[in-house]
């Protein structure tokens, strides 16, 4: 029955737009929000139950079968946290009801082509996805028609296009010598003729489209626009989980299932990797701006999954997956502090702000663990996906890059710091002495990210054990 | 040797179509290189592939285009004129690039270094279409809803408070 995660959706919203819009209206954030909840209950459960099943008058109708392993549930789960995070601050920030109820529309329509891009078998379905997540993008980014936004989205779209231009060109390159568009058929044939320059050719502009939807150096110049400059639901959707489904996830599956770890693949994705964490690392430490910082440092971490998953190695996999999961919970989180700011104080601008924790405790203290999260200290999440990409690169023979890796982990602690002295330390910024905590939208979001950060951290064993372990059989395949 | 002349003929529309300085021009430009692709398939023996170009990319499209350029300010004959100097300046290695590209891998002997897979049986498109490719029909069933809502939320008036 995976199939009903991305039909219940569809139902959902065909059911939400029928006449007795008042009453949609209201219904419309408690749906999307018991979707994307039972959605990570599913993920976290894997109940058998659900996901072996299938249901037998839809299979008459509905033919498909989907990809359901541990990778899977993992960015399932993701995408379950990063949209339900999502809508609750979409209540405080979208108080038309007209604009709230088109937004969660988009968020849902947003979601199902993440499920969909997650659980698919076949490189054509895989794209017809990744273009649902990729318009409702998109449209999400120009939301509310700023003058910026709109220059933002338009960024994305071009350089979307060019990806999505580059994946269809390879796949027709895949299909024309498999006769096929199924993961088994293209796998098979790339076996039987593994030197082709056909074949060599759509591995590399496969990868190409997908290190630009990722938003990984050379192709990262439209994610400080689309991040900063859209609505703060949006940025936290895109920051959180659309690059990770649409850019990371698509390549870790694409490679494993497709293409294997050859030494070229190996050493462009350690390449690229590392070009990543360093450019976005030292982009983010001369910025004012508070969102484009952030955005700044998505680029650098992730660096660290293509960084870790470029090993090629299990223990490198398991990581690059681990850091995937703690990556789109602390930024979604940072994402999440940076909206509250935002909205208190009408500026992004940090050299204007200060001694905001004493008005605003809880976003000051979710924001203090999300920075440490992500610099990668003990015992929260981010130390233990870094650590373990570390020790992999370190087995790997890869000693360079993880000394790299090590010291880029100092300057992302270097950068986040001074933003955490800027904003939230110090004396309060002028005119900001009747500012108050942020809406119960952002402070509930911003302690369930923090509670996970914290827990994932701690019971660190069990989740890897329960969770991350599973997951190195996706190189056996 | 026709094919040769068709592609040929293709790459110059296309061009043409970038490199005019009417917006309404580059619309009709895109109509007639989705034509000439319509012949292409046609060739090819792709006959439901080259009728779903012709109305939907040569017709549907270009009708699209059209009604949307109507609804934009046009640009004064001066800003016009300046636009398409400093693009011409700015990119005019681009299609030098793509013919250069085109001459290079016509000239190149490109074998064909993999094994072909087993001819597949001929299918019928429709029994493809609506027993093979359900999810993608499904898929595309939701990217037409996302772009419906895309229109509602970005050409939405915004109310006077």
């Amino acid at each position: 029955m995976p199939s009903l995660l991305i039909l219940m959706p569809l139902a959902g919203i065909l059911i939400l737009n029928l006449p007795f819009r008042d009453v949609m209206k209201k219904a419309a954030f408690w749906f999307a929000a018991s979707l994307f909840t039972i959605q990570i209950l599913l993920a976290v459960f894997h109940h058998p139950g659900f996901w072996s099943n299938s249901l037998e008058r839809f299979d008459l109708i509905f033919k498909v079968s989907f990809i359901m392993d541990h990778l899977s549930f993992i960015v399932l789960l993701s995408i379950g946290i990063v949209s339900l995070a999502s809508l609750m601050i979409a209540k405080c920030t979208m108080h038309d009801d007209e604009e709230r109820f088109n937004f969660i529309n988009l968020l849902i329509i947003a979601s199902i082509g993440m499920s969909g891009i997650v659980m698919v078998k076949d490189v054509f379905s895989l794209y017809v996805f990744l273009e649902i997540t990729s318009v409702s993008s998109f449209i999400l980014i120009a939301f509310q028609k700023e003058k910026l936004a709109l220059e933002g989205a338009f960024k994305y779209i071009i350089l979307s296009a060019i990806a999505t231009i580059m994946m269809l060109t390879a796949i027709a390159l895949l299909m024309l010598v498999s006769g096929e568009t199924s993961f088994s058929a293209i796998r098979m044939a790339i076996n039987q003729s593994s030197h082709s320059y056909i074949i060599l050719l759509a591995i590399g502009i496969f990868m190409c489209g997908l290190f630009i939807k990722g938003g990984l150096v050379p192709f990262h110049g439209w994610v400080p626009d689309a991040y900063s400059t859209a609505p703060a639901p949006v940025s936290v959707l895109l920051a959180g989980i659309v690059t990770k489904v649409s850019g990371i996830y698509t390549l870790i599956r694409i490679t494993t299932s497709l293409f294997g770890f050859s030494t070229a693949i190996t050493k462009i994705l350690l390449l690229v990797g590392t070009a990543s964490i360093l450019v976005g690392a030292f982009a983010a430490i001369g910025q004012n701006d508070f969102k484009r910082m952030l955005a700044y440092s998505s680029i650098s971490q992730v660096g660290y999954i293509i960084l870790g998953f470029g090993t090629g190695t299990q223990l490198g996999v398991l990581g690059a997956v681990f850091h995937l999961f703690n990556h789109a919970i602390f930024k979604s989180l940072l994402f999440i502090n940076s909206a509250a700011v935002e909205q208190e104080l009408g500026t992004r601008d940090m050299d204007k702000m200060g001694g905001l924790s004493a008005k605003m405790p809880v976003t000051g203290a979710t924001s203090v663990i999300a920075l440490l999260s992500t610099s990668g200290i003990p015992p929260l999440a981010g130390f233990w996906s870094k650590v373990i990409i570390i020790i992999a690169l370190w087995k790997s023979d890869n000693y360079a890059y993880a000394v790299i890796a090590v010291l880029a982990s100092v300057l992302t602690l270097a950068y986040l710091l001074s933003m955490q002295r800027k904003v939230f330390f110090g004396k309060l910024g002028k005119g900001f002495e009747n500012i108050k905590e942020a809406c119960l939208g952002y402070r509930v979001a911003s302690i369930a990210l923090a509670s996970i950060t914290i827990g994932v951290g701690i019971f660190f064993p069990v989740i890897f054990y329960e969770f991350i372990l599973p997951i190195k059989d996706i190189l056996l395949k | 040797m026709i094919n040769s002349v068709i592609l040929i003929v293709m790459v110059i529309a296309a061009l043409w179509t970038v490199l005019t300085r009417s917006l309404l021009k580059a619309a009709i430009g895109l109509a007639l290189t989705s034509a000439i692709i319509t012949i292409i398939m046609f060739r090819l023996n792709s006959p439901l592939a080259a009728v779903f170009e012709l109305s939907v990319c040569t017709g549907l499209i270009t009708a699209v285009f059209v009604s949307t350029i109507s609804l934009t300010k046009p640009l004064t004959h001066r800003e016009t004129i300046a636009v398409s100097k400093n693009r011409l300046r700015r990119y005019w290695y681009l299609p030098v690039i793509v013919v250069l590209s085109g001459i290079l891998l016509s000239a190149s002997n490109i074998q064909m270094d993999f094994t072909l897979p087993p001819k597949a049986a001929e299918l019928d498109v429709r029994n493809v279409l609506w027993h093979m490719r359900q999810l993608d029909l499904f898929g595309q069933i939701v990217i037409i809803l996302a772009g419906v809502f895309g229109v509602v939320t970005l050409f939405r008036e915004k109310k006077n408070r």
